[in-house]
């Protein structure tokens, strides 16, 4: 029986707009899932729900085997997190953590007792006297942090936490939120447009796009064997990238012709017993998979250059179209430069072309 | 070895005649200190990357370019000809902000005219329609001229502000982070269409951000802003492989550079908890801060070495980061995809000392409270001393 449970979830708005189309997906006790996808898939307004601020127009949410689609937020034990503010810099560390169960109304005893578990857990307890201003950024962030979690509900709900901060700032409070999660086991949702923060956070990810769920599954399952187009071109920096083919027979054998340019691509075994339903595919394969290689079967000439610091993105124009290639940060290439690509037969994914599901 | 690009080898060249010069511009509001001393080239067919925090002078810089702030002291330059007094409209500069800032009930099309029709311009009307059409099909949105600007999406929105400072044909275009507040994935696909588009112009471009991926990726040349100074300027491999100090490390790369206070003692480098971790050359009692990337230290240190335990393991695509407590510290280390490794693992962390750096430890004003996240009141900023590399830092790894 899983812990958070969502089935056929709805949301229509009174002018017709459906901004969820019939979801399912569950959460176990502890894990923490995260919905990605861009703005208007909604992602924001499937957790609204599940916190009680929006109403489903249909579906269950259940939360450990209870009905709860129709209590009050506050019936529901559900804490949601919207962003980590800023602190209030005229209060001291222990009076910003305790500031949402004061405004909860609890009993002067048990907020000590609370602010006392949450700052032991992170290391606080020395800082608690202290005002903000005195502390180190690394030390602030633990305090929001602090008094983002000191309510201590069965389940959390995170909408874009980290969405006013700073690229450096977003980095350690990622990490921070991980290693709290883990630590304190509490069923997380957390929502963001950023997959890179999705992989990096989620024990699951719950692709969506236009109201529907694209594919659920861990961040490797997600980024490895994408269930459709959108997904492979949504997850990873950059997407997968595509080649339209059609799908002939050689020897008997069938194989892959690149619309633009006719080259040719052998298709591993498996894939060919599932017949795609137009004659068209499209073969994805992500840029560290594409490799240069002097008897590499596509010839290509260099576009232009991304360099990352510790790795390069390489646009390539082929006859195929633009192709990108993960390479080491050694040596840049020369614009326009001649260059040869093997693509790894082993990481070939395939999508049909009509319906863009994988093969 | 390091080889530069056929392009690099051309902005190199024009260096000797840069397009924008600045020299020792200071600018001061009330008691704050936004410019101090600032110098700094813009090659003629070059995209020049201002990087810093918020509040390092980024936009006062960029301000002052334009000809919208005046500085207190320094020259500006452009063309050969000096500018420092020519108002905003005399410099022929084009500068997009953050917020794209179109007039929401025009049409796109009417928003791209806005500005060949400022007075004094007097373009003829097919002069205008000629450059309209030529910029909506370089940024592809020749499908919305005719859409009213409000029912355009952040990105298209943000294609009409760069278009509507194209078809000036400026000599020089200024950019505000003009990406901060696109979606990730958007952001990714704009930053090489800008660069793509500046080369096709072949117009110098200024361009201010704060985030380090858009510096890397974009840039031809950077400069490190902070606190109103200029920290180091460089081609975004020299600056990354060869930063100046721990701020300016720190400035580039993500995860951040690993900073570990180190003392020589018996040939090595030992670290706070006298873990050795690098062979040294320097003799005596020395103290350094050792940087050292996270994508260069492995996991592959013989059965001597000190054990470290893993605490995260994130799975990001074609690599794996993982966050280690070792010799005393947290470390940041980036090993290629692996999917074995789970929190409370063991593992021997190896640095690879052709690309460790070492910073004396020396205080230096005006970056304190930058490093001071990173470094957690151990030490304060300093600035390299090569002299005391165990190998020079220029080295690319076997």
């Amino acid at each position: 029986m899983s812990f958070l449970r969502l089935e056929r979830l709805e949301k229509t708005y009174a002018d017709g707009t459906r901004a969820v189309q019939g979801i399912d997906f569950a959460a176990e006790q502890g894990e923490l899932v995260v919905l990605l996808g861009p703005s208007g898939c909604g992602k924001t307004t499937t957790l609204r729900m599940i916190a009680g601020l929006e109403i489903a127009t249909g579906g269950v949410i259940s939360l450990g085997g209870r009905d709860i689609t129709r209590f009050r937020p506050s019936q529901r034990d559900i804490g949601m997190v919207f962003q980590f503010y800023a602190l209030y810099p005229h209060l001291r560390v222990r009076d910003n953590i305790a500031f949402p169960l004061r405004a909860a109304g609890l009993a002067a005893a048990e907020i000590e007792n609370r602010v006392q578990v949450v700052a032991a857990q992170m290391g606080l307890e020395r800082l608690l006297a202290l005002y903000p201003k005195q502390l180190s950024g690394g030390d602030q962030q633990k305090v929001s942090l602090a008094r983002a979690i000191v309510r201590r509900p069965a389940v959390f709900l995170m909408d874009e936490p980290l969405g006013t901060l700073d690229a450096d700032q977003r980095l350690a409070m990622r990490e921070l939120i991980r290693a709290e999660q883990l630590a304190s086991k509490v069923t997380t949702i957390y929502v963001t447009h950023d997959q890179e923060e999705a992989m990096s956070l989620a024990d699951r990810i719950v692709v969506m796009s236009q109201g529907r769920i694209r594919q659920v599954g861990t961040p490797a399952e997600v980024y490895d064997q994408p269930a459709d187009l959108f997904v492979a071109m949504f997850v990873g920096s950059p997407g997968m990238n595509f080649i339209r083919c059609q799908v002939v027979s050689r020897n008997g054998k069938p194989q892959l012709l690149s619309e633009q340019g006719q080259v040719s691509f052998d298709v591993p075994f498996e894939l060919a017993a599932r017949a795609p339903t137009t004659p068209s595919a499209l073969l994805g394969i992500r840029c560290e998979h594409v490799h240069e290689d002097p008897s590499g079967a596509i010839v290509g000439r260099v576009l232009t250059e991304e360099y990352l610091g510790s790795a390069r993105i390489v646009h390539v124009d082929t006859p195929c179209g633009r192709l990108l290639v993960r390479a080491g940060a050694g040596s840049a290439r020369a614009l326009r430069s001649e260059l040869r690509l093997r693509l790894d037969a082993a990481q070939l994914s395939v999508f049909d072309g009509a319906t863009e599901a994988r093969l | 070895m390091r080889s530069a690009t056929a392009h690099e080898a051309l902005v190199a060249a024009q260096s000797a005649t840069p397009f924008l010069t600045a020299r020792g511009i200071s600018r001061h509001f009330g008691k704050t200190q936004a410019l101090e001393g600032i110098d700094l080239e813009v090659g003629a067919d070059e995209l020049l990357v201002v990087l810093g925090p918020t509040g390092a002078g980024k936009t006062t810089l960029l301000r002052t370019i334009a000809g919208l702030e005046r500085p207190d002291t320094g020259t500006l330059s452009m063309g050969g000809r000096d500018v420092t007094g020519l108002d905003p409209a005399s410099r022929d500069v084009a500068l997009v902000f953050q917020n794209f800032s179109l007039y929401p009930r025009w049409t796109v099309r009417k928003n791209l005219e806005f500005p060949l029709r400022a007075p004094g311009r007097k373009l003829p009307e097919a002069e205008i329609r000629r450059r309209i059409e030529w910029a909506a099909q370089l940024l592809s949105i020749t499908r919305h001229l005719e859409r009213d600007a409000s029912r355009l999406s952040g990105g298209e929105m943000q294609r009409v502000a760069i278009g509507r400072a194209i078809v000036r044909r400026p000599r020089l275009f200024l950019m505000d982070e003009p990406l901060t507040n696109l979606d990730a994935k958007l952001r990714e696909a704009l930053r090489v269409e800008l660069v793509q588009l500046r080369r096709q112009l072949a117009t110098p471009m200024v361009f201010v951000t704060h985030d380090q991926a858009e510096a890397l990726s974009m840039a031809d040349r950077i400069v490190v802003l902070s606190e109103g100074r200029v920290l180091q300027a460089g081609t975004p491999r020299e600056i990354y492989e060869r930063p100046v100090s721990p701020v300016v490390a720190l400035q580039l790369g993500q995860p951040a550079i690993n900073l570990l206070r180190v003392r020589c003692e018996d040939g090595h480098w030992l670290s706070a908890d006298r873990t050795p971790l690098l062979r040294a050359e320097a003799r005596g009692p020395a103290e350094r801060i050792l940087g050292i990337r996270p994508e260069h230290i492995a996991l592959d240190g013989d059965d001597g070495a000190s054990e470290g335990v893993v605490r995260i393991v994130e799975y990001i695509g074609p690599s794996t980061t993982l966050v280690i407590d070792w010799a005393g510290e947290r470390v940041h280390v980036v090993v290629p995809r692996q999917a074995t490794l789970r929190p409370g693992d063991r593992v021997r962390p190896r640095i690879a000392a052709a690309h460790a750096l070492l910073f004396a430890p020396e205080a230096r004003a005006g970056a304190l409270h930058l490093a001071a996240n990173v470094l957690a009141g151990r030490e304060s900023p300093c600035r390299p001393d090569p002299s005391c590399a165990s190998q020079p830092p220029t080295k690319e790894m076997p």
